[in-house]
């Protein structure tokens, strides 16, 4: 009984002392150990970003996400544009090589032109994030667009779209020199070698330009009046092959699948207008938000570059007419930049 | 006895006959009303700049900024009706800017004396980088609700014929009737034909010079509008491609000889003819880009030598930094 007393106390004593105690330690708060070494390892780190140009949805999307992501945390964002010039931008990461930024973000023009540079690069201790195409090297992260998924899933759209009808397709290419390309039409590939009865009339390069996209429509359109879908491979050049069908009367008949960033003016708009059936999105918001999301990753964890490597394909949004009206499907650049 | 001598407009257009009918008898839904249409449709914008580079060759010069003329200025309507402004009011931004391009290009190559190549190159790369850092948000500029109704200029058809051939018609007139019932026209081969010559006579060659190009560079923009309008956007990045070559190849293809003087309107025509069939032929066979460019090249090549034959270089006239 005593005893019993005596631990009643004790515990009355202790609760006491908490009741005391409590209000005290939330005054004084509790340090979180890893943030102030997650805020020095990035405060002043410099932040190279390479794109093939500027001046598009994509790159001008990266960059606006990445910058809103990281310049809060006093990371110095530089940007190189070759402008479509693959020699500027090889001049670009040399000379980026000796001053040695912390991480390099580059969109490659083609698999073979930065590898060797971009291995070097890592070899100096800087981490190299590839963004949407990739090169022959495999460096720390590579983030972006899976084409050879892409290809299959707009040929299987386009096959699906086919049946029952005459099985004719057009493929529309971008440039050959273009890595994504050339992955896109593996992808073709891959879903046509399953689908024997599937005829493809023409297949041929019209180096991402809207006109020259066209020209080709127009006259596969003429030759094959039933054409019954079109593979192409790039949204910004597809308005050219979607204006060649709207012109044949052809829309709603001829199936167009391409893909792209996402874009509102560029995607959904042209979704809705009916130009596109199916415009697959790699929806450049989500992909900074990876990029900067590495970049932070990497910068904190104090890893050797080149140490890790690991990828990050990007989940596509279907854009159709039953989504595209929604507010999340597309992006708007110009909210991106606020 | 009078040698037999064929001149290249004559030869091109036995070559663009030969094609055609090989194309016709071989290519199954080549000769069809319809694809017949397609053809010119596609070439339509490049004949329009056909004519623009034309005025300015026969004059003994070479335009090679016409491609930022075809892109920046209808670049730049797109994007102000974008973000608001009136089409009317667009429109006159653009033709304004065109004509104050035109201006510069005409006094650096009359008043300042610089070759027509290398002063077109810089301020075609001038004018290309203006909008693209001051003017432009993204490289291809979308169509806007604002623009509605303009698309008719490169879409539909006109009493059955496609719109964009309609204007290349329509342009094809307006250049021939400068070329050959003004005064102006008539300069402008004299120019051409010997510069010296035609300001000792009296003809203010400077100022017609000047406005070669401002010309050249107004049907320019034209090409562009239709260009837009026909694939509802403006690529403003086709000032990287390379275009402006097939214009050329037009030009000289035709018969209208670089050394300046020579050729009209018809040559354009014939050019694009040739251009138009050989591409569309192509197409239909379903030819690799390379197999394309390739075939391009040796054709250009062809018409290059035929034409240095046909119109050798004038010993007394020729300048440093002519072609």
């Amino acid at each position: 009984m005593k005893y019993a007393v005596r631990t009643a106390k004790v515990i009355a004593a202790a609760l006491g002392l908490a009741a005391i105690a409590a209000p005290a330690l939330a005054q004084q708060g509790l340090d979180e150990p890893f943030q102030k070494p997650f805020k020095e390892a990035l405060a002043g780190k410099t932040v190279a970003y390479v794109p093939v140009a500027m001046n598009f949805d994509l790159t001008e999307g990266w960059y606006a996400g990445m910058k809103k992501e990281l310049e809060p945390l006093g990371v110095k964002f530089e940007i190189r544009d070759p402008n479509w010039n693959t020699n500027a931008g090889a001049q670009a990461v040399t000379s980026l090589i000796s001053e040695k930024p912390a991480v390099m973000v580059i969109h490659n023009p083609d698999v073979q032109t930065y590898a060797k540079l971009l291995q070097r690069a890592e070899n100096e201790g800087i981490y190299v994030i590839q963004i949407n195409m990739g090169s022959a090297y495999r460096s720390s992260a590579f983030i972006g667009a899976n084409w050879i998924e892409i290809g299959e899933k707009d040929t299987e759209a386009v096959v699906k779209a086919c049946q029952g009808k005459s099985n004719k397709i057009a493929i529309v290419q971008g440039a050959l020199s273009a890595a994504a390309s050339a992955y896109t039409l593996k992808g073709v590939e891959n879903v046509l070698a399953k689908h024997p009865e599937i005829k493809v009339v023409s297949s041929q390069a019209a180096d991402w330009d809207a006109a020259k996209a066209k020209a080709i429509t127009q006259t596969v359109l003429k030759q094959n009046p039933d054409l019954c879908g079109i593979v192409g491979f790039w949204d910004g050049m597809d308005i050219g092959t979607a204006a060649a069908v709207k012109e044949a009367g052809l829309t709603g008949k001829v199936f167009v699948a391409t893909s792209g960033g996402g874009e509102r003016k560029g995607a959904c708009e042209l979704v809705k207008s009916g130009a596109f059936d199916l415009n697959l999105s790699y929806d450049v918001p989500t992909q900074a938000a990876q990029m900067a999301g590495t970049i932070k990753w990497l910068l904190s964890s104090g890893a050797k570059a080149g140490s890790v490597k690991g990828s990050e394909y990007t989940t596509l949004i279907p854009i159709t007419k039953e989504n595209a009206d929604s507010q999340t499907a597309c992006w708007n650049l110009s909210d991106l930049k606020k | 006895m009078k040698r037999l001598r064929f001149n290249q407009q004559e030869i091109v257009f036995a070559v663009f006959a030969v094609l055609f009918l090989a194309f016709s008898i071989f290519l199954r839904g080549f000769l069809t009303p319809e694809n017949m249409l397609t053809l010119l449709q596609n070439v339509a914008v490049l004949g329009i700049l056909g004519l623009a580079m034309a005025l300015v060759v026969i004059g003994r010069g070479i335009d090679i900024s016409l491609i930022a003329a075809l892109a920046v200025p209808p670049g730049l309507v797109l994007q102000m009706v974008q973000n608001g402004y009136s089409l009317p009011a667009s429109l006159a931004t653009a033709v304004l800017l065109t004509i104050a391009f035109g201006l510069v290009n005409g006094w650096l190559i009359a008043y300042a004396e610089v070759p027509s190549l290398f002063a077109t190159l810089a301020t075609g790369l001038l004018l290309a980088g203006l909008g693209q850092a001051a003017l432009f948000q993204l490289d291809v500029v979308q169509w806007s609700d604002g623009m509605k109704g303009f698309e008719r200029l490169g879409q539909g058809t006109i009493a059955g014929i496609p719109t964009s051939i309609v204007m290349f018609a329509i342009a094809c007139v307006v250049v021939a009737f400068l070329l050959r019932q003004t005064r102006w026209g008539a300069y402008i081969y004299a120019i051409g034909d010997n510069p010296y010559a035609a300001r000792v006579t009296g003809i203010p060659s400077r100022p017609i010079i000047v406005l070669q190009y401002v010309v050249a560079a107004l049907i320019g923009c034209f090409a562009g509008l239709v260009m837009a309008a026909s694939v509802n956007s403006m690529p403003t990045r086709v000032f990287n491609s390379t275009l402006i070559y097939d214009v050329i190849l037009v030009v000289v293809l035709g018969g209208i000889g670089l050394s300046g003087g020579r050729g009209g309107v018809l040559n354009v025509i014939i050019g694009t003819l040739l251009i138009g069939t050989m591409l569309n032929g192509m197409t239909i066979m379903d030819i690799s880009y390379a197999g394309q460019n390739l075939v391009k090249g040796v054709v250009l090549l062809l018409a290059v030598i035929t034409d240095s034959f046909l119109n050798p270089r004038n010993e007394e006239t020729a300048q440093q930094g002519d072609i």
